[in-house]
């Protein structure tokens, strides 16, 4: 087990902790993880040891990431295979999925750590819930998936669930009507894909001409604006479009990756997507990897304290981001603070591992 | 039927097992039965049978039927 985790540190305030606590507790326990999965995993050892990286004498933040399209190509994990508890993999429908080892320990300090941001925007009663998907996605066999664990860990905050979509991912009007009916004046909890509320359910009323007025809804919505981009549709087209069908919704979109499940970044009131006490962004230059500014877009690097079962505390995503600045959002809350622009076009991401065939 | 007896029986009926293996020790995640979606169904039917509103912390320091039976005592259902 991972001993370098600091008493209380799952009791800290979500978006409570200033830059110079937050970095000193951060560079306390990642440079910890790194020792820790050096010594445990022996391909993160080899990835260390053939860079001219010294991790024991450099800071937190500035630990070597680990390529998110490694999680694809190997199976990086700090556990023995007997060890796993659930192997999550991304639900990436083109190419290789991610797959991600937990064991007990790691998966159920996940859903806590989601629970308590989830709790700073939702409170700690559970709402009746309506969830834009197929009953049939948490039940399909084997391995999780991001989207299976998203609806799962995100159930927790409901109740009266009700899935909109029939197995055929199809809208059930009549089941979504009657709930509405039932809840419409209560405060009520949305969740769903991005893409699934926009096609499957928001394009869907909008076609049947049904609207339905919601007192008091809030959405949480995440996964990504890659099919939303084709469509032309911003941030901006989505919530006025919610708005205009189920009415006073307030809508976070969230982001977040299966290789690193539980610290996801929430979208606040202002638009920007927030860092919880347990994570961190960096962005880096795409071309030369070096740390870039506040207001500067590059690739995005996320750490998290959470992985423990595999070396995936630091993070090279191949996503797009800026960070806007830190500790000061009008919102109030602390941490940084950022957008997230898209996926690196493809032809960038090309490595060199072909001269090796 | 005492409380005792209903919370093996809704622990019985949301995980589809015997009521005589409901005891005080078994814990979530440790039988097959007990998975995070069953963890669902059986919050709902504690909260159907004992008449409650459980939060969302209730779900989550609800590791076992002896920590069910603390979270219950705190909305007044008694165990004898």
């Amino acid at each position: 087990m991972f001993p370098g985790y600091p008493t209380d540190l799952f009791d800290l305030p979500v978006y409570g902790l200033a830059r110079a606590e937050k970095q000193a507790m951060l560079n306390g326990v990642l440079q910890q993880l790194t020792a820790y999965h050096y010594r445990h995993c022996q391909a993160y050892q080899q990835m260390i040891d053939c860079s001219p990286f010294d991790f024991r004498n450099a800071a937190g933040d500035a630990q070597l990431p680990v390529a998110a399209r490694l999680f694809k190509d190997l199976e990086l994990a700090s556990i023995h295979p007997t060890q796993v508890f659930r192997q999550m993999r991304s639900s990436g429908t083109s190419g290789q999925a991610s797959k991600i080892a937990l064991d007990g320990e790691s998966a159920r300090r996940q859903s806590q750590v989601l629970v308590k941001i989830l709790q700073s925007w939702l409170g700690k009663q559970r709402r009746p819930m309506l969830l834009i998907d197929a009953p049939s996605t948490i039940k399909k066999a084997g391995s999780m998936t991001a989207r299976a664990a998203g609806l799962q860990g995100v159930s927790l905050f409901g109740r009266h669930h009700c899935y909109a979509l029939d197995d055929d991912m199809q809208l059930n009007v009549e089941r979504v009507l009657a709930f509405c009916r039932q809840y419409e004046q209560q405060p009520v909890l949305i969740f769903g894909f991005t893409f699934l509320v926009w096609q499957r359910f928001i394009q869907a009323l909008m076609t049947q001409g049904i609207r339905v007025s919601f007192s008091n809804a809030i959405l949480i919505h995440g996964g990504g604006w890659k099919k939303m981009k084709e469509q032309a549709v911003t941030d901006k087209t989505f919530k006025a479009a919610i708005r205009t069908t189920l009415g006073n919704v307030s809508v976070h979109d969230y982001y977040g990756m299966v290789e690193q499940t539980g610290t996801i970044y929430v979208q606040c009131e202002n638009g920007y997507l927030h860092t919880p006490v347990w994570s961190d962004v960096i962005i880096r230059n795409a071309n030369d990897l070096s740390p870039l500014e506040h207001g500067e877009s590059g690739l995005i690097q996320v750490n998290s304290v959470l992985p423990t079962s595999y070396p995936g505390h630091c993070i090279l995503t191949e996503d797009l981001g800026t960070i806007i600045g830190e500790d000061d959002c009008q919102c109030g809350r602390l941490g940084k603070y950022f957008n997230v622009h898209g996926r690196v076009p493809k032809a960038q991401v090309k490595g060199c591992s072909d001269t090796f065939s | 039927m005492d409380t005792q007896q209903q919370l093996q029986q809704a622990f019985s009926d949301a995980l589809g097992i015997p009521p005589e293996k409901v005891t005080d020790g078994l814990t979530y995640n440790t039988i097959p039965e007990w998975d995070s979606t069953a963890h669902m169904v059986l919050i709902a039917e504690l909260e159907n049978v004992f008449d409650v509103m459980l939060d969302t912390d209730d779900i989550i320091d609800m590791s076992s039927v002896a920590q069910a039976k603390l979270i219950l005592q705190k909305y007044d259902v008694t165990f004898v």
